[in-house]
């Protein structure tokens, strides 16, 4: 039995055991979609997108799908972001109502389950749901496709202003038998309107769950999104993320991709600036450890005049992690005065750590200002001496260069509950487990003498 | 820009397009192990020589075309191409210059290099590839005292077969790639050079290869080897005759440096480009690749490329010993509809090895443009260094540049830098210019040259010269 079979036999189960029926337009692209996923098959190493990243621990696995979203209040608790929020919240792909927060919806502020949101007007998801993220993306898009039942729809008036963030929280668990999940993301950002949405994956550590996750953002005239995905998923966890993002004139899409956790990840981002006077901001950080296999890539498509998108990627490696950067630009003919930057840096911090990275540039118009920079290296070995000269031990040395490493992208993190979780994560997996307090006491040190 | 002068600058007929009238000894068009036996037996070949030809063809029969390079060309019928084309009477080969059919020597008056002139004032040695064979190789005496052997690689095979079964093959392997193993399955010429152990070749060689007769793919193949301590410095130069038939072009060159030893590899390609609409030119799809195989070697390549329809071609480094050092400084200028994917690769194995990549794209008109490059660090590669720069300068809104860089890297002790930059001719600088009195003609080529600076003060004096020349003519008032 190929692999992609047991996929199809678990999706026709699923489909058989649906006791509802679904809209029709539904039904119809879950056929599209799985149809798709069966001719192309999981990727391999043979294709150009997938040339570093080994999915066969998906294309092998055996993942039932998760039937309740029981999780104690208690670990919930300690898992969540201390935050003050908007909060959905899934567990192993399934709403989780208690868990959830959204008794105080804003005005022009629409938050619910994608489920719920089927239910009480699909046709208002149906104009928008997967118009971004075609079957054609990936397999994983159109394995999503097929699968999805849940998620998250989001949507924001025009001129509305959100001061809190939109947390959609995905619980990992752990099973006998491993569970994989497609949540579906699906946020429309009115013009003018202002919001901060943050995917946060976390879970129980000895899980190995699948997660598949689509999400779509549309962004009109003038809107401004920051999206945050702080991935801290079980180290067993295999994750497949893809982000699509459509600008309208003038709006300003900032996405921070904070990369801490998951066995097997690999995420997507992509930008289309449709418009004059949109923005893209990139910032990303992947900290990984062990066997950890990290794989991002993003594209920005300049597909208008007088667009401007930047990109900044941290990646660290430590033990035998590899780590894989892929950053496209693309100017469309005629899309003149547009300026583009991409920088993408990497600190190994060991010798069987591996690092692939290709920042790419698709340029058809001549007025434009665009320029990609990658660097890979370790430590400044006379950094860390400057830093022993005045009595720091080496450990902590190195640690503080490290973190001024990611400084540079954690600096622009303006959730500080985030940015505190990303950093005691890279401070507490340097060699030696060195501590911040210590640092803190070293750097107090410093400035005394 | 004044869209006059760039009517005028796509109208400009090819400087180099005649052809010469000679009668060639050309096979029928088509390829099958006949085909092979039969350029094996004209050469005169030994048995082993024809069966490493089989069995190349036979890989290539079992391979696809690749379709991953950023290029677009209809497929090419292989059966529609003549494999053997060589100027009459090979056996009665001319001693010297004066025995050269005139008007062999009319050809290259017209491409305005001399051969008697460039052999006695540059103190080059010229190694004159006509249409697949060797015509003449001139200060072979000098070398040969020097312990240099330069010929042709059919000489090669036949007088030197020990060096060429030691080395041929071993760096550019027969089923490497689609258009390696073609080319070991039916190349017809190219050059030889051996560098014995401390001996610094005394002059440049250089190696014209030229496209005459109609249909005729080239195959080139190069095998230059410097032993221990050895050096040399080889340049390589092209321009071919209008053609209206795309011809292929499918060379292999393979170079091994030794312990301390040097190889500089030098090109100016300027073969036909085609018309304004892309019609004819030249298929340049070349592996080039250099093994850094002893501790400390070095290699590098320097070249410009200005011509061809399509250019697929990736000058390599292989950086096997210790402290070895692999150079790649190209300026690669497209007009019209040409299209060019070109770059290199850096492949760095030995402990404290050091690569340096440069290059500067210049896409107008219609053509498209890519940088495709690779920097690999091994494992076992400590202290590896490698420091990556490259920038397009696009002239026109209808052209397009594109950067693939791909880093590879296994080792914390390693250090690698890319940087890359696209943009049009500063307003600012033009202003600049003009404003102190400079015509904006003069205005830009100062500042195109400027750009391919750090390339072009790599190459030999003469070439550097010619390549100069070359990207003003190419360039002529496409920019305003």
């Amino acid at each position: 039995m190929s692999e992609e079979q047991t996929f199809l036999d678990a999706l026709k189960a699923r489909e058989s055991a649906r006791d509802v029926a679904e809209p029709t337009w539904v039904a119809a692209r879950r056929q599209a979609a799985s149809a798709r996923f069966e001719a192309v098959g999981f990727p391999t190493k043979r294709n150009e997108a997938w040339k570093y990243t080994d999915v066969r621990a998906i294309a092998r696995g055996d993942f039932a799908l998760a039937t309740d979203a029981e999780f104690s209040r208690a670990s919930a608790a300690a898992l969540t972001l201390p935050l003050e929020a908007l909060r959905l919240t899934f567990v192993d792909g399934i709403f989780s109502a208690p868990l959830s927060d959204l008794s105080e919806l804003p005005k022009g502020v629409i938050i619910e389950p994608l489920s719920q949101a089927l239910e009480t007007n699909h046709e208002a998801v149906g104009a928008v749901l997967g118009r971004l993220a075609g079957v054609d993306f990936s397999p994983f898009s159109a394995l999503n496709t097929a699968f999805a039942e849940e998620g998250a729809v989001i949507r924001f008036a025009p001129g509305t202003v959100v001061e809190k963030p939109i947390i959609i929280q995905f619980l990992s668990r752990a099973h006998e038998r491993p569970v994989m999940s497609h949540p579906r993301v699906l946020i429309e950002a009115g013009a003018r309107s202002e919001a901060t949405v943050l995917e946060h994956y976390v879970g129980e550590a000895e899980a190995a769950n699948f997660t598949n996750v689509v999400s779509e953002a549309l962004l009109a005239r003038g809107a401004i999104l920051t999206h945050y995905k702080l991935q801290e998923a079980p180290l067993g966890d295999l994750h497949i993320a893809s982000l699509h993002v459509d600008q309208g004139r003038d709006s300003r899409f900032t996405s921070f991709n904070l990369n801490l956790g998951g066995g097997l990840v690999r995420n997507d981002i992509v930008a289309d600036l449709n418009a004059e006077g949109a923005e893209a901001q990139y910032y990303g950080l992947f900290f990984a450890q062990g066997r950890q296999h990290v794989d991002n890539h993003t594209l920005v498509n300049h597909n208008a005049p007088h667009t401007f998108s930047q990109e900044n990627y941290k990646g660290i490696l430590d033990d035998r992690a590899h780590g894989v950067f892929n950053g496209k630009v693309i100017v469309k003919r005629d899309s003149q005065k547009i300026e583009a930057h991409q920088n993408n840096a990497n600190l190994l911090l060991s010798d069987r750590a591996e690092i692939d990275t290709k920042p790419e540039l698709e340029i058809y118009a001549d007025d434009v200002k665009c320029s990609h920079g990658a660097t890979t290296g370790q430590l400044d070995e006379e950094a860390v001496y400057a830093l022993r000269t005045r009595g720091i031990d080496e450990q902590t040395a190195r640690g503080l260069l490290t973190l001024a490493f990611a400084g540079e992208v954690m600096e622009v993190v303006k959730l500080d509950a985030v940015a505190e979780r990303v950093e005691l994560a890279v401070a507490g997996k340097l060699p030696e487990r060195f501590n911040l307090a210590g640092l803190v006491e070293a750097a107090v040190a410093l400035g005394e003498e | 820009m004044a869209s006059q002068e760039m009517e005028q600058l796509v109208r400009r007929e090819y400087k180099q397009g005649f052809v010469t009238d000679i009668e060639s000894d050309t096979m029928p068009p088509g390829l099958d192990e006949n085909t092979i036996a039969f350029i094996s037996h004209k050469k005169g070949e030994p048995e082993w020589m024809l069966e490493w030809r089989l069995d190349a063809y036979r890989q290539w029969l079992k391979m696809t075309s690749p379709s991953w390079a950023h290029l677009d060309y209809p497929p090419i019928d292989y059966q529609a191409i003549s494999y053997y084309s060589a100027p009459k009477k090979p056996e009665d080969r001319p001693q010297s210059l004066d025995e050269v059919d005139p008007k062999l020597l009319e050809t290259y008056e017209k491409l305005g290099i001399p051969l008697h002139e460039r052999a006695a004032l540059a103190g080059v040695a010229v190694d004159a590839v006509f249409d697949s064979v060797s015509v003449t190789t001139t200060f072979k005496e000098k070398l040969s005292e020097a312990g240099v052997i330069f010929c042709s690689i059919s000489e090669a095979i036949r007088n030197y077969p020990e060096l060429v079964k030691q080395y041929m093959g071993t760096v550019v392997p027969k089923g490497d790639n689609y258009f390696a193993a073609l080319n070991s399955a039916v190349f017809t010429d190219g050059s030889f050079v051996f560098v014995p152990e401390g001996v610094t070749c005394p002059m440049e060689l250089s190696t014209y290869f030229r496209i005459n007769a109609a249909n005729t793919g080239q195959f080139e193949r190069t095998l230059i080897i410097c032993e221990k301590q050895a050096q040399v410095s080889y340049l390589e130069g092209c321009t071919a005759p209008m053609r209206d038939e795309n011809q292929l072009h499918a060379a292999v060159v393979e170079l091994v440096a030794l312990e301390d030893a040097y190889i500089k590899y030098s090109t100016v390609q300027n073969w036909y480009p085609g018309d304004e609409d892309g019609k004819g030119g030249i298929y340049n799809f070349v592996t080039k690749r250099g093994d850094c195989r002893g501790d400390r070697s070095r290699i590098s390549w320097t070249q410009v490329e200005t011509g061809s329809a399509i250019t697929w071609k990736y000058p390599s480094c292989v950086l096997r010993g210790k402290d070895s050092v692999g150079e790649f400084y190209s300026v690669a200028v497209t007009n019209n509809r040409q299209q060019a994917d070109t770059g290199t690769k850096m492949i760095h194995i030995g402990e404290n090895t050091r690569s340096t990549i440069v290059s500067k794209g210049i896409s107008a008109g219609r053509a498209n443009q890519s940088y495709r490059g690779l920097v690999k660090i091994g494992p076992r590669a400590k202290n590896a260094r490698n420091f990556t720069q490259c920038d397009s300068l696009l002239i026109g809104d209808q052209c397009g540049a594109h950067t693939f860089p791909y880093q590879e890297i296994g080792n914390s002790t390693a250090t690698v830098e890319h940087e890359a930059t696209t943009s049009k001719i500063g307003e600012d600088q033009l202003f600049y210019c003009q404003s102190r009195g400079i015509s904006e003609e003069d205005a830009v080529n100062m500042i195109v040259n400027g750009f391919c600076k750090d390339v072009f003060q790599e190459l030999p004096m003469e070439f550097a010269v010619e390549a100069e020349a070359l990207l003003n003519v190419t360039l002529e008032g496409a920019v305003g």
